[in-house]
């Protein structure tokens, strides 16, 4: 069996009260080994205060063909930008 | 450089495949892992990536050499946390290339094998502290040469890598140029160390960027495909028009008799190092060709029960956690 160690996608909380962002890969045994990894690859410059570990097989992406149909639907929907509406300058700040 | 002389592989696919995917690099746009891509961009990537990650693994080897020898402890520590950010270099790159279809393992296999290449700096021996200051003030120099332009690559996880990679390089540059500064600044048989080093290594630096390869096909059609954003003599020429103020700087010179500016292009006019001397450092016979990839192999094989020990010890826990649901 092989034992090359599986891969984790690494997500770093950079700030308190900003999200969790993806920063990159690494191979480890086991979540709290990932962890560990994460550390010392990814967070070695104060870059974080918070660790997210996640199999990568357990990702499921959408597939790059579907960007037509997954994204094109919203390109039409102009209205959903505050910027699509006029509301004359005496009405005030809005 | 730390990629030098990748070959690209030919492609023949659907050329209307080949013309849309060359627009989207044109524009700007970055090709990521699941999208289509011509076979021989991603062999050419896999080959490139590799390479690179492989030189920052080996180039630990030259600078971990004298960690427990620094002068100080505050030098030691800065070395370990310099050699530290290169094994942190050879895998983000290790993961870019994995996105390609490689595994890590294969990847270390083609290094073992001599299967794939490292860059021809780290078969050169790191003989004394001074030295330590020229890797890091020359080699992490021309380094930088070639990955600032490398973070616009148009493949996403190679750019990501090299934008991480430039962020901690700078640091790298400054504590080479720093030893060099305390070395030439001291007793005059310091200095003669400075100089000594730099003797050395002036012009394996100048072999990291590779021959010249402005009429080289290979290289067009890397330029095309934005893995490469620049020739290799105009990295030599920059790095060169960079370097010599930083060495007159320090009160040393640069082993080369016929080096003098050139008004007309603005640049130093320098002379070229011994490409037969690269040729047979890329074939296996430099100083250190031999040791480094021991040293590789006995890691890899000295690692080998940690690597399974571990992985069944998750297993096991894996099972019982399972178990126990
Ligand atoms: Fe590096
Ligand atoms: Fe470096």
């Amino acid at each position: 069996m092989s034992s090359e160690w599986p891969l984790w996608e690494i997500f770093i909380r950079g700030q308190h009260g900003l999200n969790h962002r993806h920063v990159g890969s690494l191979h480890a045994p086991d979540a709290e080994m990932a962890v560990k990894h994460a550390r010392d690859v990814y967070t070695r410059r104060n870059e974080g205060v918070s660790i997210w570990v996640v199999p990568s097989a357990a990702i499921t992406a959408s597939s790059p063909s579907d960007k037509g149909p997954l994204f094109e639907p919203s390109n039409s929907k102009v209205y959903r930008h505050p910027t699509f509406f006029d509301i004359p300058e005496d009405v005030g700040k809005m | 450089m730390y990629a030098q002389m990748v070959k690209s592989e030919a492609t023949n696919e659907d050329p209307a495949k080949l013309a849309a995917f060359q627009a989207r690099i044109d524009a700007g746009e970055k090709i990521e892992p699941k999208e289509w891509m011509p076979e021989g961009y991603r062999k050419t990537l896999i080959r490139q990536i590799g390479q690179h990650a492989h030189s920052e693994i080996v180039g630990q080897l030259p600078e971990g050499n004298w960690i427990t020898r620094a002068p100080t402890l505050e030098r030691k520590a800065i070395l370990l946390a310099k050699v530290q950010d290169e094994a942190g270099h050879g895998l983000y790159l290790y993961c870019a290339a994995e996105t390609l279809g490689v595994s890590r393992d294969e990847l270390t296999e083609a290094l073992l094998s001599g299967k794939m290449k490292y860059s021809s700096i780290f078969n050169y021996p790191t003989l004394n502290w001074a030295d330590i200051g020229a890797v890091g003030w020359l080699v992490d120099g021309a380094a930088i040469m070639n990955q600032v332009p490398l973070q616009r690559t148009s493949f996403g996880p190679y750019s990501r890598a090299m934008i991480r990679i430039c962020k901690e390089e700078s640091f790298h540059q400054r504590q080479g140029y720093d030893i060099m500064m305390k070395m030439a600044k001291g007793t005059p048989e310091q200095k003669a160390m400075a100089q000594d080093a730099l003797n050395r290594f002036w012009y394996p630096s100048l072999m990291m960027f590779g021959p010249s390869d402005k009429d080289s096909v290979h290289s067009a059609q890397s330029m095309a495909w934005k893995i490469k954003i620049n020739t290799n003599d105009e990295l030599r020429q920059k790095f060169v028009d960079q370097t010599v103020p930083q060495a007159e700087y320090l009160g040393l010179t640069i082993p080369d008799p016929d080096l003098r500016w050139n008004e007309e292009k603005g640049g130093y006019d320098f002379s070229e190092p011994d490409w037969s001397e690269f040729f047979e450092v890329i074939k296996g016979n430099g100083p250190c060709n031999a040791e480094r990839m021991e040293a590789r192999q006995k890691a890899w094989d000295d690692g080998a029960w940690f690597r399974e020990g571990l992985m069944a010890h998750a297993r096991k826990r894996s099972a019982a956690k399972v178990a126990a649901e």
